[in-house]
């Protein structure tokens, strides 16, 4: 039987692009006039659906799946304009299906924002689940971090296939506990990196990577283990041979999230019935770039600057580990808009010692005077403090000719940011 | 701009233990802030300070000056208190002979009667302060702006879901003109009783309302020493952040 949804949500789409509108209206669209229409389309494909999510590294997890998984030949649908809510990944559809609403891919893997994965997967349970990490992220939202785990526990309970948990991260890790069917894999990892990584119960305990509650499994095997990181290249560890690669991506936590990849996968490609080739994956890690504002550089006036995306405080602590600031000039920008989560405790959640020997150039956003109190208790000097985002940032560029620079910023921040850098520069256009 | 590390430079005026309790497991939101002004600000009024942590099963140690605590998950509240309740008659002697203390949120709620949980069990508080707390299924978030006689006008964030009510036995700290509070239906946010100070509020609470931890510091000081000698911290910045704040929506 011939169906209207896809041409007429074709069409919204269509209108609602030339508008400039934004990709939820078609999905809401088809939402309403056809609600099966998404579960149809995807439990359709040969390898089902795995889902992404945790509060920190989504995006950039999720596109180093799909690249993995290209490099294995299989075609794969994702929900790459970051559109992490069920009608983002509707109208995502809608753009891939042909008029019959057939949808040419063997797997889709979508990012989904932790409380709306939650409907998704009572919607469509997917075949696999890659569950990250729980941080203190965006709380006036979700309320608790305990809570929060139990959306993506939620997840893992709906998955038929297998579960991808982060051994590291005991609110995650505890989440095996809850499944019953489905297989547990993990990623790991070496007992070296562990205190570069806290978790929101370590933040203020001196002895990190130990939890001090009991109720973690025993550190259970990894199927892909981080032994290291260097500047610009990683040893990872799986079926017992340890492999050193090139990255391009930077930061320690994009390199222990292209861990999670690895796992999902060789996971994925393990159950299609052709063994993921070991080298060719290596490969295609090593040159997955980083997704947009998450530690991408843009060239300014013949010098790189950085753009680091800082939401939470392991992020940002993170950040600040992941970009040492010798020999850099540096801007940080903070908002507090809804997206960015209108609490400011979090900042006081991060140490800013290690700005410390170089100073913070320029402050801004809406909340850059927070920013400065916080500095001034750290004893980081800084420059100018502007709260206008152009106007700081053409300062910035100015005031740093011939350096090196990086912008730690949070998510609306890094947007206009975003807008003024590509008035002077090439800045990749995220439709 | 920053004041230079006086206690480095010149002699200190005196030494100040300050704990932190429990912040292994009520420490969210930020809370390290205040411990972290408390100690700066000590320094920058020429004062020694020391910063202890009292955790689950630790010895309490002695001397202590003023105290600090902070919030916590549901389950935070659940594995303190026990241990809580066992350094509840200590706590209560020192609040009632005047040890200052800054208890937010989580440990606002267990420095009162009781916290009578969303899912049902009660968790018995400490009871220095006349108040009881409800746990209720309509989370209280946002910027909060409150005035108090002594402090004039505060700022914080709040985020709880608990409600409390306050007894004959303590005054509010201040009167909600943005934001909730206690609860949803009076305007009084948070606490005061002897020389604590109870609030919701993160934000955290310290860093942009220095005359409460000038407050705290110059009463340790006093009870100590005798008299307080103030330094002159730079709050210009203080200054700016909470004008910018006061702007910012609910």
């Amino acid at each position: 039987m011939f169906s209207f949804t896809v041409p007429l949500g074709k069409l919204v789409r269509a209108v609602s692009r030339l508008r400039g509108g934004g990709s939820a209206l078609p999905g809401l669209v088809v939402e309403k006039i056809d609600p099966g229409f998404m579960q149809r389309t995807l439990s359709s494909l040969p390898h089902g659906v795995a889902v992404v999510s945790g509060t920190n590294g989504k995006t950039t997890t999720t596109k180093m799946v799909v690249e993995l998984l290209e490099s294995q030949g299989l075609k794969v649908f994702t929900n790459r304009t970051g559109s992490n809510f069920t009608r983002g990944v509707a109208a995502a559809l809608l753009g891939e299906v042909d008029w019959r609403g057939k949808l040419d891919a063997d797997v889709a893997v979508l990012e989904l924002d932790e409380a709306h994965a939650v409907h998704f997967v009572n919607k469509v349970p997917p075949r696999y689940c890659l569950l990250l990490n729980v941080l203190r992220d965006q709380l006036d939202r979700f309320g608790e971090i305990d809570a929060t785990a139990m959306l993506l526990q939620r997840i893992a309970e709906r998955t038929t296939g297998t579960v991808v948990l982060n051994r590291e991260d005991p609110r995650v890790a505890r989440i095996a506990g809850a499944v019953g069917g489905p297989e547990v894999l993990y990623f790991g990892l070496d007992e070296s990196l562990r205190s570069t990584f806290p978790n929101d119960d370590d933040m203020r305990t001196a002895d990190p990577g130990t939890s001090p509650r009991g109720d973690v499994p025993a550190s259970p095997a990894a199927d892909v283990v981080l032994r290291r990181v260097g500047t610009d290249d990683a040893d990872f560890e799986f079926d017992g041979t340890r492999v050193s690669t090139h990255m391009k991506l930077r930061g320690v936590y994009n390199i222990f999230n292209a861990a999670a990849a690895l796992v999902l996968a060789r996971s994925i490609t393990g159950a299609s019935g052709r063994p993921g080739d070991a080298a060719k994956l290596v490969k295609a890690l090593s040159e997955v770039a980083p997704a947009f504002g998450r530690g991408e550089s843009l060239t300014v006036d013949g010098q790189p600057l950085e753009l680091v995306l800082v939401k939470n405080p392991s992020g940002f602590r993170l950040g600040l580990k992941s970009f040492p600031a010798k020999g850099y000039a540096s801007m940080i920008a903070i908002n507090d808009n809804y997206a960015d989560g209108r609490d400011m405790s979090w900042l006081w959640d991060v140490e800013f010692e290690s700005l410390r020997e170089d100073g913070v150039e320029v402050l801004t956003g809406v909340r850059a005077y927070d920013m400065a109190l916080r500095l001034q208790y750290d004893e980081v000097r800084f420059g100018s403090v502007d709260t206008d985002i152009p106007a700081a940032l053409a300062e910035f560029i100015r005031g740093s000719a011939g350096k090196p620079k990086r912008v730690f910023c949070t998510y609306t921040a890094m947007l206009a940011i975003r807008r003024e850098l590509s008035k002077i520069t090439t800045v990749e256009v995220v439709s | 701009m920053i004041p230079a590390d006086d206690a480095a430079v010149h002699a200190s005026k005196g030494t100040i233990r300050v704990l932190q309790l429990y912040p292994r497991d009520m420490n969210i939101y930020g809370d390290w802030g205040n411990a972290l002004v408390l100690r700066q600000r000590l320094l920058w009024h020429g004062y020694t300070p020391e910063l202890l942590e009292y955790n689950v099963g630790d010895d309490f140690p002695e001397d202590v000056d003023l105290i600090v605590g902070g919030g916590g998950q549901d389950s935070g509240q659940v594995v303190i208190q026990e241990d809580l309740q066992a350094r509840g008659e200590q706590l209560r002697e020192m609040a009632e002979d005047g040890t200052p203390m800054l208890v937010i949120c989580g440990l606002y709620q267990l420095f009162g009667k009781f916290f009578k949980t969303k899912a049902g069990p009660v968790i018995p508080g400490i009871g220095i302060l006349d108040v009881e707390t409800v746990g209720t299924d309509e989370r209280l978030i946002g910027n909060v702006t409150l005035t108090s006689p002594e402090f004039g006008e505060i700022m914080g964030y709040e985020n709880h879901s608990g409600q409390t009510a306050l007894g004959p036995g303590v005054e509010p700290l201040g009167t909600v003109s943005k934001g909730a509070g206690n609860n949803s239906k009076d305007n009084h946010e948070g606490a005061r009783h002897r020389n604590v100070v109870a609030s919701y509020l993160h934000g955290s609470l310290l860093p942009k309302n220095p005359a409460i931890a000038d407050f705290l510091i110059r009463t340790a000081v006093e009870r100590k020493y005798g008299t307080f000698v103030p330094g002159t911290p730079d709050d210009g910045f203080a200054r700016l952040a909470r004008e910018h704040a006061a702007r910012r929506p609910r």
